[in-house]
């Protein structure tokens, strides 16, 4: 028997690729409250689990300055008491149906999800109402909750991946509406009040500025009925919008934060790119899966396959409200972190021109993006989350169906233009955060001028 | 080989546990399971390049762990893909060796001496199992070491013991396959039987056996780059599906899940002396162990933390659990249960649960006996269980201290190596 038919099959060849089905995302049916809350409801099936959504269209960004963190703060304290319940009675009100209550607080939104079985479907959306709606925000509560944010961040400063994405998007964005993570920081923190975090929740989480989104096997009308009643007493009130005049500021080239003893450096270099309505966004996706997006990108080739300096490496166009950034994070061998950055910034550059996206490449990329995609929306969290960016981003009805078309039709010259329009390497920005010698010659050959020394708190 | 139909998205997940972990390691060999689960990735005979490329660019996920028990892998591929997979899975299953070379694995051992680098020694509390582990087990007891091995073991791995791991423990005989998705059975039955019948079977694998038991309270610290104090506490407890496991996951669980837990209320809410606290077990095959673990809020001690943490198990096993608490834990098991059969693929997802039933209890249909177990656990169960095993004498703790802040740690606690 020849190896090539060990087994009784043919093994001289992998098995030919077949076409795979189209995929079609399920009807997404959208009603509107007299309050102006969206209803947006789909259905699935599968298991007995039902997941709501609530978008609020308010996120980090919309911290004011001095106040960074109020966002995620306000929305730490929903479930600290509703109406009459103390906190811990608002818990095991959800934790006696099993419920699982989620929050998300990005740049752009603020996310509070309930998942439940079913069966407890309209005790679960009663219980969302109270937590976003009625919200108790007490001074006691508010006083424990900051202390233990402030506790947080005194443990991030024991991971070196936390302080790099702080002070990296603070050396991208500034005072800019991204410059700082939800989490804020200790002076912001301490400056707040909880007067500060009603008025935010007063402004902020209003009906008008909201979807509630809903994934389950219950029916659109029922669903609506569920949250006429859970919902229907919420007021409505003028939108307020998210300051974008604040200029961004010209970082150093390259930027290290000390960190003696630690046997690994990590890294994040990028700059402001690209905001998520761009045309070029399914364009950009493509380029990014060829450069950093997945694990046989170039970037990921070159720093783990060849070198064999670190356990993965990745980039991303973060796709949001205002142009956001374009990111490489990456975590290496202290030794060889001069190396890993001119390695990356040579692949980012590289990319726009001198080695411009290939078919064969580009055919991996596209492969990667659609042949699985429908493994994306295989639970209700996943299709929930599918309608709330829909909802926050006024993503077209068929968006989601017509993603894989929109990939195939790409070609290599137009993705490599797309990344050239909007990766520029002449304004890329490194930023160490390791045990490395700032005067060495490795980092004085990268060309990237004097190397800015930070402290993790100085930003 | 384990199959399920399931028809509502158009993927499959193909899912294979090998029966070997750590567990199957001896001591100056630590590591050596994980390291070739990354060899599993690096090429087989008749398709000598990585394994990703072909299948991501098929429009596969896939990725593979190892534990103390087990090894497993898995792709979720469109439904169009699954021969794809098969003929993927079965090739490193049957002609791994002749790919298998020198260069392929000096490589892996540096990923893999970076992987330990990231994820235990340059994670603040990341040395906490190795220390953990190796006071709760015994040198000789193969749960003495973590997953991902010791330094001088993995630098000193060599390729002929990957050669001889792979003849004893990846074949057939000691695996278990498991597709869970959009196909028809009959058809697709054939199709795994043309690839991976004619495998050879391979040795006989002894299972291991070896019993642990804390005689004493021991107390280690351990020096790390961190801020804030943390103290671990943990007890051995009964294997996985044995008796007491089920009412020890619930136990965990009211002491320490979500803001309504004993820990939560007590530690974080109410003394505020602590920024979090957790509490599980960690079912093995052999012998499972509960670890609690609570970080001093600044300016509060370890002390207090045990002292809390430690009236908190008493006042359970004394006083056992609420009937409030009775039936949340029973309608959050059965949440917990229905929202992992979400998936048909992936860690978790209804193939690998398959399969966990399969290679630890040889009953697949073990799903509603195993939901079952929680439902029939008692008030007195679960209080006399908790009495039983998270007792006083039986107990480490392990205090994690900012480095040179060895003052921090429970009083007469001793220096613990890591390595």
């Amino acid at each position: 028997m020849s190896p090539a038919a060990s087994g009784g099959v043919d093994r001289s060849q992998l098995p030919p690729l077949r076409p795979v089905p189209r995929f079609t995302f399920p009807r997404v049916m959208k009603s509107t409250m007299a309050n102006g809350l969206g209803v947006w409801t789909a259905h699935h099936d599968e298991v007995p689990i039902t997941e709501f959504m609530l978008v609020v269209r308010h996120g980090a960004a919309s911290d004011p300055i001095g106040h960074e963190g109020l966002s995620a703060f306000t929305t730490d304290m929903l479930d600290e008491g509703s109406g009459p319940f103390s906190a811990l009675e608002v818990s095991e009100q959800l934790a006696r149906i099993g419920a699982q209550l989620g929050v998300d607080v990005g740049a752009d939104a603020i996310l509070v999800g309930v998942s439940s079985l079913t069966r407890f479907v309209e005790r679960a959306l009663q219980l969302l109402a109270d937590i976003v709606v009625r919200p108790a925000l007490r001074e006691e509560d508010f006083e424990r909750v900051r202390r233990q944010r402030l506790n947080r961040l005194v443990q991030l400063r024991d991971m070196p991946g936390a302080i790099a994405e702080r002070v990296f998007m603070r050396l991208l964005f500034g005072d800019a509406p991204y410059g700082h993570t939800p989490l804020g920081g200790e002076a912001s923190l301490n400056a707040m009040t909880v007067d500060d975090i009603r008025a935010f929740h007063q402004r902020t989480f209003r009906p008008g500025e909201a979807t509630l989104v809903a994934v389950g096997d219950v029916d659109h009308d029922t669903m609506c009925r569920l949250a006429g009643a859970a919902f229907g007493s919420w007021d409505g009130g003028p939108s307020t919008s998210v300051r974008d005049d604040v200029p961004l500021p010209v970082p150093a080239r390259l930027n290290i934060i000390a960190r003696p003893g630690a046997p690994q450096s990590e890294l994040r270099i990028g700059h402001v790119a690209v905001s998520r309505s761009t045309p070029d966004y399914h364009a950009l996706v493509a380029a990014n899966m060829v450069l950093g997006g997945q694990y046989v990108s170039r970037v990921n080739l070159n720093l783990r396959g060849e070198k064999g300096i670190t356990y993965g490496v990745r980039t991303a166009f973060e796709f949001r409200r205002f142009p956001g950034p374009f990111l490489l994070s990456v975590s290496v061998d202290k030794a060889a972190t001069a190396l890993a950055i001119s390695e990356s910034m040579k692949e980012i550059s590289d990319i726009r021109q001198a080695r411009p996206v290939s078919a064969s490449e580009l055919a991996i990329g596209i492969a990667a993006l659609t042949r699985g995609y429908a493994k994306n929306f295989e639970t209700c969290d996943q299709l929930a989350r599918a309608v709330a960016q829909m909802a926050l981003f006024n993503l077209p009805e068929d968006f989601y169906s017509e993603f894989v078309p929109r990939i195939e039709a790409l070609t290599p010259d137009e993705v490599t233009q797309a990344a050239a329009r909007h990766l520029d390497p002449s304004r890329l920005t490194a930023l160490v955060v390791g045990d490395v010698d700032p005067a060495s010659q490795e980092f004085g050959r990268l060309e990237l001028g004097v190397p800015e020394l930070l402290s993790p708190d100085s930003i | 080989m384990l199959l399920h139909e399931a028809h509502g998205c158009p993927i499959v997940a193909v899912n294979i546990w090998y029966h070997v972990g750590s567990k199957n390691e001896t001591p100056g060999h630590t590591g050596f399971a994980h390291l070739f689960e990354h060899l599993m990735f690096e090429g087989s005979q008749h398709h000598d390049k990585g394994f990703f490329q072909p299948l991501q660019a098929a429009g596969a996920s896939l990725n593979g762990s190892t534990n103390a028990d087990r090894t497993n892998y898995w792709e979720v591929v469109p439904a169009t893909a699954l021969e794809l997979a098969l003929w993927m899975e079965s090739d490193r299953m049957g002609y791994l060796l002749p790919a298998l070379t020198e260069q392929k694995f000096v490589n892996q051992r540096d990923v893999v001496l970076n992987e330990r680098r990231q994820n235990y020694e340059n994670r603040p509390y990341g040395l906490a199992s190795m220390a953990m582990l190796a006071t709760l087990f015994p040198d000789d007891h193969p749960y003495h070491w973590t997953t991902i091995g010791e330094i001088a073991d993995l630098k000193a791995a060599k390729v002929d013991e990957a050669h001889d791991f792979f003849r004893r423990f990846y074949h057939p005989a000691n695996a278990s396959i498991a597709l869970a998705g959009d196909f028809d059975a009959e058809s697709t039955l054939a199709l795994v039987r043309a690839y991976f019948e004619g495998i050879a079977p391979g040795p006989g694998v002894e299972r291991v056996r070896r019993t642990a038991a804390l005689d004493e309270e021991r107390r280690i610290f351990l020096e790390d780059r961190v801020e804030l104090p943390r103290l671990y506490l943990a007890w051995l407890t009964p294997a996985m599906f044995a008796s007491g496991d089920a009412e020890l996951d619930l136990a965990t669980d009211l002491l320490a899940h979500g803001k309504t837990s004993r820990l939560y209320r007590r530690l974080v809410y109410q003394d505020r002396i602590a920024t979090d606290i957790s509490a599980s077990q960690s079912s093995r095959e052999m012998s499972s162990f509960v670890q609690m673990s609570a970080t001093a809020a600044p300016g509060h001690t370890l002390l207090e933390l045990q002292d809390a943490l430690l009236q908190e198990v008493a006042k359970l096993a004394d006083e056992g659990p609420t009937e409030v608490e009775m039936e949340r834990g029973r309608v959050q098991a059965e949440t917990q249960f229905v929202q992992r059969l979400q998936t048909v693929g992936g860690f978790g997802g209804k193939s690998d649960q398959l399969n966990a039933y399969n290679t630890y209890l040889g009953r697949p249909d073990y799903f509603s006996e195993d939901l079952g177990r929680y439902a029939r656990v008692t008030h007195s169960s679960l209080q006399a269980t908790v009495k039983h095993y998270l007792t006083d004498g039986q107990r480490v703790a392990l205090s994690i201290v900012p480095r040179g802040r060895l003052d921090l740690a429970i009083p007469d606690s001793s220096s613990v190596a890591v390595s």
